[in-house]
């Protein structure tokens, strides 16, 4: 019977090939390193300080950051919380719904789930992909997210960076256009160090979506480690019992 | 307490309960003296492993409802609030949705042993017709489980399901309402799965695993060369082909237990998303019911019949005869009993044909499957097509080519 489903298989392969191809355009890979607490903590600064005026992070608290960055409760206090709350506080914003309507057409969403909704790598490349259009109202559109309702947060910290249009060659000569970005004007980071610093920011929003994550996964090494103790254990009493079966 | 010691020890809080209730019977006749065959193989460790995913599903359930709020403003804050601020409720959370998945990954190869050794064929028609009323219960219980966390996956594939009600001529959309409470999916329709999804149908599903329980043991276990063990008995009236299922197969179940639960494990907690197939990337963004995402799938256990739906084409503008054909493809399998006329019930001695009508079944059903998750093309629809009349194939002409197939001699005793 194997070698009958292993036929028929290798019949239908090709319309799997087929189905895995496709997908818009290049993302470039994330890389974040969830065991850099460095990092988690630049991000966690940028969050707060460039993200969370008009985003919430409702469902997560300031004193859990520290805990699980290594920061003290004080300095969570003096560096992260901005609202004048206290750390044991959900992330939330003062933004009105209405007011947030009026100033972007929509309510920004909240972002302490985002990283697990949109994956790292869409999350590193949309950050990086802001450009000057003045067809929009914020004078700004994403490559990622066409004609997003979000202003470009960071231009201090990128530059602005402006669309070109190429035309590409293919092999078979047939001429498609593509769209890059170009930095016309520097901001106050290289262009390494944004992506270094949207790299943080990212880590840091993964990690927001799951802050369990590292203990998870912790936890699971110790759990597999005694199941397999245990399957000895339950394998020689199984063999102990059956012996007299044949 | 002095004195009669001896009286006591006979009689004891043993024979105190026994005079009152079966206890020490229930233990011999389900237990230490139920004969089951000696020569089940890995096939046989889906039923036990069933039951373990059931009760694990009912234990962290009742952990998960402690903090889970049904109200459409809370709930997906609540399912946050418990990966986040309760004590082990990630994990809690993890095995409620990895159990799911595994739930019915085991019961697919349960129900696939069925296949193989021939067990839903007389006299253990009843086991298999309470079998198939689980898996429609346990179905009904994933689907609407599926929509207490309140993302947006849960709420618009509830609003796909429920609206293939709506295609059901002429009543369609009265059912439809009467079922979510409301003109669409909301507060109402979460309330009344929570209720459902935590008591009514759990209910059910453990009153129909005894009743499973019960018919098997009242004709006894089938075994992978589908011979009756009952047919060949000692002196004693034991079966010779039987051993006691404890402390044999409990021992033995044991290890199959472990097992599954490393590879449980792995799932839970390395990849309790695997993938996106346990755990959905727009589930994390809450509900909107104004905001329709663009390709809605359901979850992975549901997506053959999903794909069959989709591959029937409508008749002026309804998908009516798709939905007919969804039902028609889980209740086809109620009759499997009475479809297979072959002689023999295991594989090991059918013949070619079955062999081959299993495999193309077992294929189009995988590939439907997939199928199910991707968005259709042209392509796809036309493999759709195919692996359903495949499907429908293998159960209405299964009473010819059973009939037709060469078989091979059964031998009187089970071969080791």
């Amino acid at each position: 019977m194997k070698k009958q489903l292993i036929a028929v298989l290798l019949v239908l392969a090709p319309a799997w090939a087929f189905a895995s191809s496709g997908s818009g355009m290049h993302m470039d890979e994330a890389n974040i390193d969830p065991n850099n607490k460095a990092s988690l903590q630049r991000g966690a600064r940028l969050f707060v300080n460039y993200c969370l005026s008009c985003h919430s992070a409702a469902l997560m608290r300031y004193e859990r950051i520290g805990k699980d960055l290594g920061i003290k409760d004080k300095l969570v206090a003096e560096n992260l919380v901005f609202s004048g709350g206290k750390t044991a506080d959900l992330m939330t914003v003062a933004t009105h719904p209405e007011d947030a309507k009026e100033w972007f057409g929509i309510m920004p969403p909240d972002l302490t789930v985002i990283a697990r909704a949109r994956g790292v790598d869409w999350l590193y490349n949309y950050m990086r992909s802001f450009y000057r259009d003045d067809s929009k109202i914020t004078g700004v559109n994403n490559l990622v997210f066409p004609d997003v309702g979000m202003p470009h947060v960071l231009w201090e910290l990128q530059g602005w960076q402006e669309a070109v249009v190429h035309t590409v060659k293919s092999e078979d000569g047939s001429e498609t256009k593509a769209v890059s970005l170009e930095l016309v004007e520097p901001g106050l980071l290289t262009p390494k160090e944004y992506d270094r610093a949207i790299r943080d920011l990212v880590n840091f929003l993964d990690y927001m979506g799951e802050p369990a994550k590292h203990e998870r996964r912790a936890l699971g090494v110790k759990v597999i480690m005694f199941l397999l103790l245990l399957l000895a254990v339950a394998y020689l009493m199984k063999r102990d019992y059956w012996k007299d079966i044949h | 307490m002095a004195g009669n010691t001896s009286e006591k020890w006979q009689g004891g809080l043993l024979g105190w309960i026994d005079a009152r209730f079966p206890l020490s019977s229930m233990w011999y006749d389900h237990l230490a003296r139920y004969y089951a065959p000696k020569n089940f193989n890995f096939w046989y460790f889906f039923g036990s492993l069933a039951l373990m995913v059931l009760v694990l599903q009912i234990v962290t359930g009742i952990w998960l409802t402690m903090n889970y709020k049904p109200d459409a403003e809370l709930a997906f804050n609540s399912v946050e609030y418990i990966m986040r601020d309760v004590n082990w409720g990630w994990l809690m959370r993890y095995m409620h949705s990895t159990g799911a998945s595994a739930f019915f990954v085991v019961v697919y190869l349960h129900m696939f042993r069925g296949l193989i050794y021939g067990s839903f064929k007389k006299p253990r028609e009843l086991i298999w017709i309470f079998g198939m009323i689980i898996y429609v219960a346990l179905m009904a219980e994933a689907f609407m489980g599926y929509l207490l966390p309140w993302g947006q996956m849960s709420y618009w594939g509830a609003q796909v399901i429920i609206n293939l009600f709506g295609a059901i001529p002429g009543i369609g959309e009265t059912v439809a309402i009467w079922i979510r409470g409301d003109y669409v999916v909301a507060d109402a329709t979460l309330n009344r799965f929570f209720a459902f999804h935590v008591i009514a149908v759990p209910i059910v599903l453990l009153a129909l695993v005894v009743l499973h329980i019960l018919a098997l043991h009242e004709v006894g276990s089938n075994n992978p060369d589908g011979v009756e063990i009952k047919k060949n008995k000692d002196a004693n009236g034991i079966p010779l082909d039987g051993i006691p299922f404890h402390p044999y197969y409990t021992v033995k179940d044991i290890v199959g237990v472990v097992v599954f639960l490393i590879f449980f494990s792995i799932v839970v907690f390395f990849m309790p998303e695997m993938g996106g197939y346990f755990l959905e990337a727009n589930n994390f963004i809450p509900a909107d019911p104004l905001k329709t995402p663009v390709h809605i799938a359901p979850l992975w256990y549901f997506t053959p019949f999903y794909a069959i739906l989709r591959a029937v084409p409508s008749i002026g503008g309804s998908a009516f005869p798709g939905v007919l054909a969804m039902a028609l493809a889980i209740v086809v399998m109620f009759f499997l009993p009475w479809l297979d006329r072959s002689p023999v019930k295991s594989i090991r001695y059918r013949g070619t044909v079955y062999k081959v009508w299993l495999a193309l079944f077992v294929v189009s059903f995988i590939i439907l499957g997939w199928l199910g998750m991707e968005a259709p093309t042209e392509l796809y629809t036309i493999i759709a097509r195919v692996c359903t009349i495949i499907y429908f194939a293998f159960f209405f002409l299964m009473p010819i080519y059973t009939k037709m197939d060469k078989t091979k001699p059964v031998p009187d005793r089970v071969t080791s």
